[in-house]
């Protein structure tokens, strides 16, 4: 897969008064890690259920490279897409195997590829399971399994990591970097924890409260490897909230410091430190 | 301490009841009401000289095609309306009407329009338990997990595996309650289409055992009977749900 551009002019639900998302417009280049912060019911899972294809009812299109991801009439580009859900949404009469291999193709080559993988998220041994037999942290790792079973070009994920404890998650957000840097898909990681989207992305897409828009765009380039609590994650993070106190509410105060460079009116980039240790 | 397994409860519960009938016989001491003991009897006569296997082996043939084309349409219909808001709309009142039309009168219906012939015995009998299954089918239905189904769209399962790994599954707590309910419905409603219009069969057994006040071959019968619904529940209703609620854990 290559370019992913989203162009959504307007979505809103039916018997809604007011749009879900409007005029939300943004890129991300071949195995980009893009992180979605907006403040809650501001739109983050109807944008992503978009993406996805779940919901084609829109003013709007999503494409790779110029072709539209999905159509009605179903000649849509063959882009393989994975997709974390907030919960596990594993199948509870399935084993853990069978889950992994519900969204493949039949084959011997489909099931050596899923043993392999539940071994890279350690969950070799567990295969035959069923997934009301494991904790909610293993549950996880067999969902984040699944995504990547399908070699996805583009991964979507929607709070993935939310009502965990703070050690799961961040082994959980050590493995999905691992297994990104090996597949390289296109990642669009939805969030509402600043420091997750800092720690974890190259870029920061920040969203007003519905109907969603791109109110900030922040590149992250802090080094790698790195965690939620390391002190460079920390300072950009504090550097963020005391320049847009309400970011996380979706809001950008108009009267920004005059050393940012504002291109585009509707989007305003932030200038990171280029040197944090 | 010993707690009694649920094998021993079901035979417990069984040979209590068997205990209580002898009993009751004995102290009567009435031709009408034949003790259990002169029941066996007459029923291992009936297995070994009479015809009961073949009567038997009929009303069994009937309660399955029936069973069977029942299960099929009401499911069908069942997913149907339950997906389907204007289908139900369409569809409900005439689902209420036919739930409420007495048995006998479909029987009686089915017999003078079709004929006194198998088909129109089974037809009556499937036409008496679909409004059942359709109603049991399309509360499971309305229930199935949206978020799962979405799973299977995101990640694109071809359809026929989506249904059969994802959409029956949920569906299937409902399809076995319905299926258990209409098999005792059916093995009734079996007997009076045989009662009626069929020339053998359990069924039409017992009307001739009536006539001739037979009470002993009556039981006998009843008893084969509900042997054989028990062995169905055991060997075949009981493991096919265990097997598939394994997962339940």
């Amino acid at each position: 897969m290559n370019h992913l551009d989203v162009n959504i002019r307007r979505k809103r639900y039916a018997g809604a008064g007011a749009a879900a998302v409007e005029t939300l417009r943004f890129s991300a280049f071949p195995g980009e890690f893009v992180a979605i912060v907006g403040p809650s019911g501001a739109g983050k899972s109807t944008l992503l259920n978009i993406i996805s294809g779940l919901d084609l009812d829109l003013d709007g299109e999503v494409r790779v490279d110029g072709q539209p991801l999905h159509s009605d009439s179903g000649e849509a580009t063959p882009v393989r897409i994975g997709f974390v859900f907030q919960e596990p949404r594993l199948l509870p009469w399935l084993t853990v195997l069978d889950n992994l291999l519900l969204v493949l193709d039949k084959g011997p080559p489909s099931e050596a590829r899923c043993r392999h993988l539940l071994g890279e998220v350690g969950l070799a041994g567990v295969e035959h399971a069923f997934p009301g037999q494991l904790s909610g942290g293993m549950q996880r790792r067999v969902a984040l399994a699944r995504a990547f079973a399908v070699r996805p070009e583009l991964l979507l994920m929607d709070e993935p990591f939310l009502s965990l404890d703070a050690p799961t998650a961040a082994r959980l957000r050590d493995l999905l970097l691992t297994l990104w840097g090996e597949l390289r898909p296109t990642v669009l990681f939805v969030t509402h924890h600043l420091r997750e989207a800092l720690a974890l992305a190259e870029r920061v897409l920040f969203l007003s409260r519905g109907p969603a828009r791109v109110v900030l765009e922040l590149p992250v380039q802090l080094p790698r490897p790195r965690r939620l609590d390391d002190a460079c994650v920390g300072e950009l993070h504090d550097r963020l909230l005391a320049q847009y106190p309400d970011l996380l509410s979706g809001l950008v105060e108009s009267d920004s410091p005059p050393d940012l460079d504002v291109t585009d009116p509707a989007v305003q980039p932030f200038k990171p430190l280029e040197t944090v240790r | 301490m010993w707690r009694p397994t649920d094998a021993w409860l079901r035979g417990l519960s069984l040979a209590a009841f068997f205990s209580l009938w002898q009993l009751a016989a004995m102290w009567l001491n009435e031709p009408l009401l034949p003790a259990p003991s002169v029941v066996l009897v007459s029923l291992w006569r009936d297995l070994t000289e009479g015809s009961l296997l073949y009567h038997l082996g009929i009303t069994l043939w009937r309660v399955a095609v029936s069973f069977l084309i029942a299960m099929t349409l009401g499911t069908a219909l069942g997913i149907v309306m339950g997906r389907s808001q204007r289908v139900d709309a369409t569809m409900d009142s005439l689902l209420v009407l036919a739930l409420n039309i007495p048995a006998l009168v479909t029987i009686i219906l089915c017999y003078i329009w079709f004929g006194l012939t198998e088909a129109a015995a089974v037809t009556a009998v499937a036409l008496n338990k679909i409004p059942t299954v359709v109603v049991t089918v399309r509360e499971g239905a309305r229930a199935v997990d949206r978020q799962l189904m979405e799973v299977a769209g995101v990640y694109r399962v071809p359809p026929l595996r989506t249904l059969l790994k994802v959409y029956l599954p949920q569906l299937f707590p409902y399809v076995m309650a319905a299926a258990r309910s209409g098999l005792a419905l059916i093995w009734k409603i079996v007997l009076v289409v045989e009662l009626l219009g069929r020339s053998d069969g359990v069924g039409f057994q017992l009307g001739t055992f009536f006539q001739f006040f037979d009470i002993t071959n009556i039981l006998a019968y009843t008893l084969a009977f509900a042997a054989v619904v028990l062995g169905v529940e055991a060997v075949l209703m009981r493991p096919l749900e265990r097997r598939l609620t394994r997962w339940r854990g």
